[in-house]
């Protein structure tokens, strides 16, 4: 398994981070809240209040519709691109989905929100999470893959 | 309000997913591939967030409370133990075998490919299955 080349977009990429960002910082102003799109999914899917959940409903409508009014202003939907086959693409999503309840939280919530916080918890976590991404990587494309 | 306004919060974030980049996973899986073919724009990514959470939580933070709740509702663990860093390396492997992190997975739903749809039912299985474990671990703690 070899990747293709994708195109360097420092700028998009960079303004982007910045919605992002700016998404996290709202939701605190509003709610009080750490951005964490972990925290947004296990409070849909488990126990809580039905008053609790609307909201987080709304959130995920919210981030699906993102693209789709991308796609309306600029006529292209942005590019999604799986490069892997569904079996892999399952074991993955169930291992993010323990790896990020275990470790109360994933890219969004230790990443970005934790790491603007300061937080030590949420500096080890994304060395972590990052470190062992850059091994996967490495090992499933070098290593077996070559 | 609140409704409103998570589903406002919800739209910046996707969108933000959307143009950085984040949302497609060949470019992703590029970043963590520094040996082959290397994608360095998700420091960018990273780099306008942080900026940007940052200076805003700053700001935000000076004030007393939040808009609609009574109080600000910060996370106060501070223990670094197995379980966070374990978590987090399961976490770092999956997302390099998939190339989704959950925050990029939701909104990329609105792309309609049959594999994001797919990764997120995988996910969201994954989530439930853990808290069932920690939910029983907690209540052996409690009765132990």
């Amino acid at each position: 398994m070899t990747g293709t080349e994708t195109e360097f977009t420092p700028l998009m990429s960079f303004a982007g981070g910045v919605l992002i960002g700016l998404s996290a910082v709202l939701l605190m102003f509003f709610q009080g809240r750490i951005m964490g799109a972990t925290g947004i999914l296990s409070g849909l899917i488990t126990g809580g209040v039905p008053g609790d959940k609307i909201w987080r409903a709304a959130m995920v409508v919210g981030m699906i519709a993102g693209p789709l009014l991308v796609l309306g202003l600029t006529g292209q939907m942005p590019a999604v691109e799986v490069p892997i086959s569904l079996p892999m693409i399952l074991i993955g999503g169930f291992i993010v989905g323990i790896g990020v309840t275990f470790g109360s939280g994933c890219t969004s919530g230790h990443g970005v929100c934790g790491l603007a916080r300061l937080s030590p918890r949420s500096f080890v976590a994304t060395l972590t999470f990052m470190v062992v991404a850059f091994a996967t990587v490495y090992v499933l494309r070098h290593v077996i893959g070559a | 309000m609140r409704i409103l306004s998570a589903l406002f919060v919800g739209l910046v974030f996707g969108v933000g997913i959307a143009i950085s980049g984040m949302i497609n996973p060949a470019k992703v899986l590029n970043f963590f591939d520094i040996a082959g073919t290397w994608d360095p724009s998700l420091i960018f990514v990273m780099g306008g967030a942080l900026l940007t959470t940052f200076v805003g939580y700053r700001v935000v933070l000076g004030r007393p409370n939040p808009i609609l709740e009574p109080k600000f509702k910060l996370p106060t663990k501070t223990v670094i133990d197995t379980r966070l860093i374990g978590g987090s390396a399961v976490f770092g492997l999956g997302w390099g075998i998939a190339g989704f992190c959950p925050g990029a997975a939701i909104p990329a739903l609105g792309s309609g490919k049959y594999e994001v749809l797919a990764f997120v039912v995988a996910l969201l299985s994954g989530i439930w299955v853990a808290n069932m474990i920690q939910t029983k671990q907690s209540d052996k703690r409690i009765t132990a």
